[in-house]
């Protein structure tokens, strides 16, 4: 499979490595979404486990947003891996699987990171006049939007 | 506005239809989630299911404790099966760390997971009954449920949050006469799922209102991410404890019960021979339970003995240090998935090399089971809508997290 999506996608697939007896892929931006379309009708990857997202602020490109595939028809899990810098989109993955329409609103609402084409994107756990994106590393462990909590709570602190 | 009110009203599409706001203080639906329903008459035209009332940030907390400290917290997550939290969590950990659990407390593990299971379904079962108008389900059902946070409360001290698993074995030996306890248990408990099931599996009341009620294609319950009972009701043949075995499982023999119906009776149907099948992977961990240690040897994760710690220096010293610095894991990544009450529980682990993980996130199974709610209920009756929640087995902590 990686021989084969290596030939298909060139040097656009930065590494396809295995940790741990885990398989992954870091792909470049611009593969997405056509490197997980294909991953799902070619390698029969038809299962979105997860979409989650992971924020390094020192890196020039501080976020990874991390695809876990299973696929039914071979009893196998791979992850996807791209970079991204601040401000920079993703395109939904929701026209591939379904299910990703949540996860990527998670991801939003965590992280700020945007899909574009996403049918509804908006906060999915927070509020939505929230300010901040909590997963963030600069976000404090103990930070809030004091002000959204003052005037839709009608307390000083939620702490 | 700024601020949006989290009580916004939203506007009908048609004349005549109106807005139903059901939760998040409504008891069927299982916590705090909120659905906004737009219905014609009794009839749901749309259906918005609305989440976050529960949410705590617990994946931002891990950031900021020690690996060992983290396991509380996954209790939190998740309140009705947090031994199969503790268990995901740690076997997370434990790949990155490289550590080979000993068979006893892989067993027991198996062994509390399975009685995990159980005790999560029970609740499931009386409170989806309850939901539908069985009233009595809901008191069979605790009772043994009752005996099953007594035997947590044995082994942990605690009948709910038990954090009973430490990242390279188990926190302390299973008490004197557990398992006389526990098979006291096992053996009469097949006996009370025949009881549930005389009062539901051919109630005609029962029938009446799950069979056919908020039918799912296995296509969709894929596309949709589902998994656990709500994915193998529409018969798709997955469970994790089998296909991806984890903490020995491939040790044991058990049935993984499908049905190829989608609707709310199949979703029930599967549960209740889980219990069964449960059950017998409980007993067969019983009778094949390993002598040995509990925990790993690894003095430098795994806290000593209290003895040891008393009477030997170096046990003192490594005590210390696990409890001031916490110990560091080696960097990586790693996801980890196991076959919670619910379906696909998945701890995704980073660790940067010191003490304190980088980033866990969990990956809820309701999450993506909830999203199956508007396929399941629109065009629907209003009463179709309880008994398709009901039949997902939410857990609002684990959503929102």
């Amino acid at each position: 499979m990686v021989g084969k999506l290596k030939g298909q996608f060139g040097s656009g697939i930065s590494e396809a490595s295995t940790y741990l007896g885990q398989n992954y892929f870091v792909v470049d931006r611009s593969l997405i979404p056509e490197f997980l379309q294909v991953l799902r009708d070619q390698e029969q990857f038809d299962y979105c486990v997860d979409i989650t997202a992971v924020h390094y602020p020192k890196r020039e490109k501080p976020f990874d947003v991390i695809w876990i595939l299973y696929s039914f028809p071979r009893n196998e899990r791979i992850r996807v891996k791209t970079l991204i810098a601040d401000g920079e989109t993703l395109p939904s993955s929701v026209p591939i699987w379904p299910t990703t329409n949540w996860l990527e609103r998670e991801v939003y609402d965590m992280f700020g990171i945007r899909f574009e084409g996403h049918p509804d994107l908006k906060r999915i756990l927070l509020p939505e006049g929230w300010k901040g994106h909590p997963l963030r590393k600069e976000y404090g462990i103990i930070q809030q939007d004091k002000e959204w909590v003052q005037i839709n709570l009608g307390i000083e602190s939620g702490q | 506005m700024a601020h949006l009110n989290p009580m916004s009203v939203l506007e009908p599409a048609q004349d005549r239809t109106m807005i139903l706001n059901m939760g998040p203080q409504h008891p069927s639906t299982h916590g705090v989630l909120r659905v906004i329903l737009e219905i014609d008459g009794e009839t749901v035209i749309r259906i918005m299911p609305d989440i976050g009332y529960l949410h705590t940030g617990i994946e931002k907390t891990c950031e900021a404790k020690f690996y060992q400290q983290v396991v509380p917290l996954t209790d939190r997550i998740d309140y009705l099966c947090p031994l199969t939290n503790n268990l995901c969590y740690c076997l997370a950990v434990e790949k990155l760390l490289g550590l080979e659990i000993p068979p006893k407390a892989q067993w027991m593990r198996v062994l509390l997971n399975e009685l995990t299971r159980i005790n999560s379904h029970l609740v499931w079962l009386g409170t989806h009954a309850l939901d539908i108008g069985a009233m009595s389900v809901f008191l069979y059902c605790f009772r043994e449920r009752e005996d099953i946070l007594r035997l947590f409360e044995m082994v942990s001290g605690q009948r709910m949050m038990t954090s009973y698993f430490r990242i390279g074995g188990l926190a302390l030996e299973p008490p004197l006469g557990f398992f006389d306890r526990v098979r006291a248990f096992v053996n009469h408990f097949p006996e009370k799922v025949d009881e549930y099931e005389n009062l539901l599996t051919t109630n005609p009341i029962w029938k009446m209102r799950t069979k056919g009620v908020a039918r799912i294609a296995a296509e969709d319950a894929i596309a949709l991410g589902a998994s656990g009972p709500t994915l193998r009701a529409s018969g798709v043949d997955f469970d994790l404890r089998r296909d991806m075995p984890y903490s020995g499982y491939d040790n044991f023999k058990f049935k993984v019960p499908i049905s190829q119906d989608g609707d709310v009776f199949a979703r029930y149907a599967c549960r209740v021979q889980e219990l069964r099948e449960s059950n017998a992977i409980a007993r067969q961990a019983l009778d094949g339970m390993p002598e040995g240690p509990i925990k790993a040897n690894a003095p430098k994760v795994v806290l000593p003995d209290r003895e040891k710690m008393k009477t030997e220096m170096e046990a003192l010293i490594y005590h210390f240090k696990i409890i001031t610095e916490g110990f560091s894991v080696p960097a990586g990544e790693v996801y980890q998935a196991v076959e919670s009450p619910r379906g696909e529980m998945g701890y995704y682990v980073i660790s940067d090399g010191t003490a304190k993980p980088y980033r866990v996130h969990m990956r809820a199974a309701c999450l993506a089971n909830l999203q199956l709610l508007p396929l399941m209920c629109e065009g629907r009756l209003i009463a179709d809508v309880v008994a398709a929640i009901g039949s997902i087995d939410i857990v609002l902590g684990e959503i929102d997290r």
